[in-house]
């Protein structure tokens, strides 16, 4: 093992058809026209020193130590800046430009501390190796002149440091916060030698407008803007290429270490789906692995109301499979089931639920795709053929009108939207369709050109008003149409969205939304060139969820969006493996590939390999689970890497059926809200200590490697493999790529999948014969079901109705420092950016209340009450008020209700109808809950000797 | 099952498929809960309807009642 040390080309990859070859140093090189002289040496193995070039950032031409002489030329020209010519003759070395660098470092080094033994970047510093590439030898100028090297070191920031004193003002930071982030949160203030570096308003890093992705950081040459872990460890020795266990973007990371301990998390340059990019959460919010809560041994108890008892991992499994088999001799063989995990590896989550059909021999397997993006399996299946997006997210950059619907790219995919931001800057369009002013809106040099503030629980009749306006107005790819999709569908949808009722006008009503913004922004998007379409769980957590799915996809059909670059329909997937929890097989109606049980065929295939019949029969879905367990019918569950008691709808309703279970065994890093419950926790391992593959939003199958040892002993797969084996039904796999390579056998999309493969670069399913190296679009020349289907979406108002008791509508969200229910980011320093939910309400419901900003409110539906902070903006509409999920103990899903989507049962969080009053103390459920919380983690004390 | 829950979970689809072609829906009725829906929750609907305790909407009552054919016992 060593440390992955990228070759920096100092500035971008040009792409050209026309190559043009010139000699550099004697050498013949031959490089696309544009590509900078910089580029060319560095391809040719020659290095041009430099300082304020990098191959992320367009070249600037700042530093003067890259010049270079050109035969035929005057003077010394910077080699970034300068485009390589036909037959061009460059020189890199001579004893000009080595005078010429020469002092030029002397300047630099003047005004810098001399402190190499005791920096935190000695070793790895790019100021260090250019001083030493030009042969520094003195400084002729002396030390105790006029300078910065007293500048106060900004710790504001708890990942990393900025010490003005080390900066060389090369501006790396602020491009990168410009050109990769898009940010705009640092400056260069002030002219000549009092120029230096700015965070927002010249202010604490941490009060500013930098949102920490690191870009900065990892641009910076000096030990300016540094790593605090860096600082503390010491540099890196070895590095590993993984992928981040955070949201649904899937960013390859190299985990720079020093044995096993993890010192940094730096973006990986190779990284398809991020390409050297990161945010806060991937790059720095790794700590939780190492929290102290963490639990490192299985525990068992008799009933809930006891302290947990520390066991060994044998008789911790056995009590499971003891247990469950207990359960079903008593109520069933459909009586117990799984949640597999979106967290963990494509490879534990098709275990888990081969456990459940093998082990178990039912269906009941489900994850929390089911309350997310179930409706995009359903939609997208129905419409084109297949549960997927149909791009990568390179597409992004031949677009030229982007839709983003119930998304929040810069808070919930902060990676992708830089991506987006900088299509964004370069001329695309942007229509937004979202109840909240999301920062999209309006952002440094992006500004949407319709922002369609919809009332919440009417996607379905504003996606059908925009369709209305497309055919009344002619604006149909007719070509598209006629040789892609169904005919006799298309005309029967044509011929309901030109109804009068589906027009902007009637529908004003509705939506919320004047008219003219509804016919502008689908005038944009029918005639705009590449339209694309983004969306989240702001179209599928409704009770149209599957119904919006469908209407997005009737968009795109209808205005020939599908089957290149730079268009398409694009689920932005919540959580890191999402999309390869449903790949492999999680949901209780289907097998791995999206078939269904009842397809003897398919079921023979996994009969053949498995040894076992399988049911026929659809199994419980989550909350047809809880009702079961209610019931009676339902009484052991196994949960990996879930916390459905803070997550799923209706906390009640959750509790009442976790309360229910006869025996529920929870897999996980922590004892988080569902082990509350639980009679048997045993402790999951980090991303950090397993191998895999996590398939990200864009079908993108990357390796997740180990990078230390389960510090619990055993992986995931591990554990469901050793619950099997109790359980009777044997299993015997040696390590993860057997699994991979099972898959591979029994499933068609990822036939030719194997970890040898996946080490050459990832790939995006489908990746078989047909496709060998994987299916960057799909849909291409057919969509998978053959013709293109449209749907009738015919707009279904809610139940969930406003009323004088309850007259505001809550949605929730999340926000970009915490993920999910916050079980990782919330031991992490990340909660110095949100250290609880608030609530946003718009100012003039907060006066009518007598609410004023930070003031603690009572949130109260009709499925039950919180209290939490106010947090009075305008960036919710009157009558809408938004909250995130983060924090157990304000736990919105307790004012969440049960509604869902027609198709799929995913919870319609989004539309909940409220009542906000002041508050002076917690909800009666937040005492009981806390208390019982307390409670329920206690651990009993080992007695002596044992 | 709760009976509120089944019925109401029943009519939401039923609304979606009326709104298709009508003369199919009941078939796409009986298809979507036979493919989604746990026997459990079939039997239970079933029964519920046959016993008068749920009002379903007719397209939807029809839908269950031929569903029971194909729902194990």
């Amino acid at each position: 093992m060593s440390l992955i040390q990228e070759i920096d080309y100092g500035t971008p990859a040009i792409t050209s058809e026309t190559m043009v070859t010139l000699t550099i140093d004697g050498h013949a090189v031959t490089v696309p026209e544009g590509t900078s002289i910089m580029r060319a040496s560095t391809q040719a193995g020659i290095k041009v020193p430099r300082l304020c070039a990098t191959d992320s950032l367009e070249s600037f031409g700042s530093c003067r130590l890259c010049l270079v002489e050109i035969e035929g030329r005057k003077g010394t020209p910077a080699s970034c800046t300068t485009p390589v010519a036909p037959g061009m003759k460059v020189h890199t070395v001579n004893d000009d430009l080595r005078r010429i660098r020469r002092g030029v470092m002397e300047l630099y080094i003047s005004d810098h501390p001399l402190d190499c033994l005791t920096c935190s970047a000695n070793g790895n510093c790019e100021l260090q190796t250019a001083a030493g590439e030009v042969g520094l030898r003195d400084v002729r100028y002396g030390y105790e002149g006029e300078n910065h090297l007293s500048a106060v070191v900004d710790g504001s920031n708890p990942y990393f440091n900025f010490d003005p004193s080390k900066c060389i003002v090369c501006s790396r930071c602020v491009r990168a916060c410009e050109e990769v982030q898009g940010t705009f949160a640092l400056t260069i203030q002030g002219r000549g030698f009092e120029s230096k570096v700015a965070a927002g308003m010249d202010e604490p890093f941490l009060t500013s407008e930098c949102v920490s992705c690191g870009a900065c950081v990892q641009a910076c040459p000096t030990a300016t803007l540094m790593e605090k872990s860096v600082v503390e460890l010491g540099q890196p020795e070895h590095s590993v290429v993984t992928t981040c266990a955070y949201c649904g973007v899937g960013c390859s990371f190299k985990a720079e270490m020093r044995g096993d301990q993890v010192v940094r998390m730096v973006p990986w340059k190779d990284g398809k789906a991020n390409h050297g990019h990161s945010c806060v959460k991937g790059r720095f919010a790794w700590g939780y692995a190492q929290h102290p809560d963490r639990v490192l041994q299985p525990m068992i108890r008799e009933k809930i109301t006891d302290p947990w008892r520390e066991v060994s991992w044998d008789v911790a499994i056995e009590r499971v499979a003891s247990e469950f088999k207990r359960i079903q001799a008593k109520a069933g063989q459909d009586s117990v089931g799984v949640i597999t995990s979106s967290r963990c590896t494509a490879e534990e989550a098709y275990l888990v639920q081969k456990l459940t059909r093998t082990a178990f021999g039912n269906n009941n397997t489900d994850t929390c795709a089911r309350v997310c993006h179930s409706p995009t399996g359903y939609g997208l299946g129905k419409t084109f053929g297949t549960s997927a997006g149909t791009q990568d997210f390179d597409s992004v950059d031949d677009s030229d009108v982007m839709i983003v619907i119930g998304a929040n790219p810069t808070d919930g995919h902060p990676v992708f939207a830089s991506r987006m931001k900088r299509r964004l800057r370069q001329g695309a369009k942007l229509i937004i369709i979202d109840p909240r002013r999301i920062d999209m809106v309006r952002t440094p040099h992006v500004e949407a050109s319709y922002h369609l503030a919809l009332r919440p629980g009417t996607n379905v009749a504003m996606l059908t008003s925009l369709a209305h306006v497309i055919v009344a107005e002619g604006l149909v790819a007719q070509d598209f149409v006629a040789e892609r999709c169904d005919a006799d569908a298309f005309a029967d949808w044509a011929a309901f969205v030109s109804e009068p009722r589906n027009s902007p006008e009637a529908l004003e009503a509705t939506t919320g939304v004047p008219a003219g913004l509804v016919r502008g922004a689908a005038r944009l998007f029918a005639g705009g060139g590449n339209g694309a379409i983004y969306y989240g769980l702001g179209v599928t957590e409704h009770s149209q969820g599957s119904t919006a799915v469908m209407a997005i996809a009737n968009l795109a059909m209808a205005t020939g969006n599908i089957g290149r670059r730079g268009v398409g329909v694009n689920p932005l997937r919540g959580q890191n493996n999402v999309q390869g929890s449903c790949d492999m097989g999680s949901f209780p109606h289907e097998l791995p590939g999206y078939r269904h049980v009842s397809q003897p065929g398919v079921r023979a295939i996994y009969e053949a390999e498995w040894g076992v019949k399988i049911n026929p029969e659809p199994g419980l879905r989550i909350p047809n689970m809880f009702d079961a367990a209610v019931e009676g019918t339902f009484l052991g569950l196994y949960v990996q890497g879930e916390d459905i008691a803070q997550s799923d709808p209706d906390t009640k309703h959750v509790t009442a059926g976790l309360l229910a279970m006869e025996c529920l065994v929870v897999h996980d890093l922590f004892l988080n809200e569902t082990a509350n419950y639980a009679h048997v926790f045993l402790p999951g391992a980090t991303f950090l200590e397993k191998d895999g593959t996590f398939i990200n939003a864009e079908r993108r199958i990357n390796r997740v490697r180990k990078v230390m040892a389960p510090r619990a002993g055993l992986g995931d797969w591990e554990v469901t493999q050793a619950i099997s084996n109790a359980m009777g039904y044997k299993m015997h796999y040696n390590d993860p790529s057997e699994i991979m390579a099972e898959i591979a056998r029994t499933t068609p999309s990822f036939a030719g999948v194997s970890y040898d493969k996946l080490d050459a670069g990832s790939v995006q399913w489908p990746c078989n014969e047909s496709a060998p190296d994987g299916t960057p679009i799909m849909h291409l020349d057919h969509f998978v079901r053959g013709k293109g289907n449209f749907v009738i979406t015919e707009y279904v108002p809610t139940d969930e109705k406003v009323g004088p008791r309850f007259p505001l509508l809550l949605t929730t969200g999340r926000i970009l420092s915490q993920y999910n229910v916050g079980a990782q980011t919330r031991r992490t320093a990340n909660v110095v950016w949100h250290a609880e939910d608030l609530l946003e309400i718009h100012p003039h419901d907060a006066e009518e209340r007598g609410v004023k900003d930070g003031d603690w409110v009572r949130l109260r539906s009709r499925a039950g009450e919180t209290t939490l902070r106010a947090a009075v903006t305008e960036r919710v509409a009157p009558g809408v008020v938004y909250t995130t999920f983060h924090h157990p103990l304000t736990q919105a899903n307790v004012v969440t209700t049960e509604f869902s989507d027609w198709a799929t049962n995913c919870p319609e969080y989004k539309v909940t109808a409220v009542q906000v009053s002041p508050s002076n103390g917690p909800s009666e459920w937040q005492i009981e809950y806390r208390a019982l919380s307390a409670e329920s983690r206690r651990v009993a004390a080992v007695p002596a000797g044992e | 099952m709760s009976h509120d829950k089944l019925a109401y979970m029943a009519n939401q689809i039923g609304r979606f498929f009326e709104s298709q072609k009508p003369d199919l829906a009941v078939a796409a009725i009986e298809d979507h809960m036979l493919k989604f829906w746990d026997p459990r929750m079939r039997r239970a609907i079933g029964a519920q309807l046959a016993d008068g305790s749920i009002q379903l909407d007719p397209l939807v009552r029809q839908a269950v009642e031929r569903m029971a054919a194909h729902t194990p016992a």
